[in-house]
């Protein structure tokens, strides 16, 4: 398996992504700089984090709109995994990848706290080891998910809702949708399911010492996906 | 060519920013305050290498860039020179 993570100008969350794919899953890991065509044939391409070009214009505009990206749009079409985490949600969402966008929190506030995930389909590539509630850091300001209400229909119809927010117990509960997104949406699938975009940071949640190793399971899965595909 | 832009969140998406700014205003005893939507302006020069359309031009400007047609609607505003 041999993984790409896609540096952008700005983006400060690249690092830690390395470190979760490279050192805790001893996993291949090319980093490309997006003014790169090459994605160095990856088996799954990752988006980090972090304010790529400041989040001017809007969160992801205009990383979306580079040449690794483009890359990224045809390895996409070809099939291949994506994810994309935070910042890297919110370019999967501005390059058409996925549908909707991310809106500033419903408490126009900065939130960095831990949050508890529920994966609502089991079914994809992300989530097939995801038999618990997960607790996985978030840190944004515009996560609030949003889509018009003919696309949330065809989302939930489809079961794209790859995670909601939830309380700790795992029930849906405004209370634990701290950002305000639409239906609790936390983690959104493209219509082959194979790119995921999410706010919660899985790569802060890949060691004890760092409060949770949750965020180890959606790698996981796609390891354990990628073994069958090839087998 | 310039132009001006215009740049809306669409009437069904949520202004947090703009229900801060409306609540600020009302605090400062403009109590008629009924709504503020917080929206965004550009101020665009080009140089004399395109020679069509302005308004159409500056369109383009928009959909392949400034605004996100799943939340933004947009107006231009554009004179040939």
């Amino acid at each position: 398996m041999r993984a790409t993570v896609i540096e952008f100008l700005g983006s400060n969350c690249d690092h830690d992504m390395v470190y979760f794919i490279r050192d805790v899953f001893k996993i291949e890991t090319e980093v490309v700089w997006f003014t790169e065509r090459d994605l160095k044939n990856p088996d799954i391409v990752l988006l980090p984090g972090g304010f790529s070009y400041g989040d001017y214009l809007r969160p992801g505009a205009m990383a979306s709109r580079t040449p690794a990206m483009e890359s990224v749009r045809e390895f996409a079409k070809r099939g291949g995994i994506v994810l994309g985490v935070c910042n890297g949600f919110q370019i999967l969402c501005e390059s058409g990848l996925l549908p909707g966008a991310l809106l500033r929190n419903k408490t126009i506030s900065f939130i960095c706290d831990d949050v508890y995930l529920k994966a609502e389909n089991r079914e994809t590539p992300f989530t097939s080891m995801v038999d618990r509630i997960l607790k996985i850091p978030i840190a944004h300001g515009d996560g609030n998910y949003f889509c018009d209400e003919k696309t949330l229909e065809v989302l939930e119809k489809e079961k794209r809702v790859a995670f909601r927010y939830v309380s700790p117990d795992g029930k849906i509960d405004d209370n634990w949708n701290f950002n305000g997104a639409t239906n609790s949406i936390a983690g959104v699938l493209s219509e082959n399911k194979r790119v995921l975009g999410m706010m919660p940071h899985p790569e802060r949640a890949c060691e004890k010492i760092l409060g949770s190793e949750d965020g180890k399971l959606i790698i996981e899965s796609v390891i354990s996906f990628l073994e069958k595909t090839d087998g | 060519m310039k132009g001006k832009i215009y740049v809306y969140l669409k009437k069904q998406v949520l202004d947090p920013q703009g229900k801060a700014i409306e609540n600020a205003l009302k605090s400062l005893g403009f109590e008629e305050v009924k709504s503020v939507r917080v929206g965004k302006f550009f101020e665009i020069e080009t140089d004399s290498s395109f020679s069509g359309s302005a308004k159409e031009r500056m369109k383009e400007y928009c959909k392949k860039l400034l605004v996100n047609g799943v939340i933004e609607d947009f107006e231009v505003e554009a004179v040939e020179e």
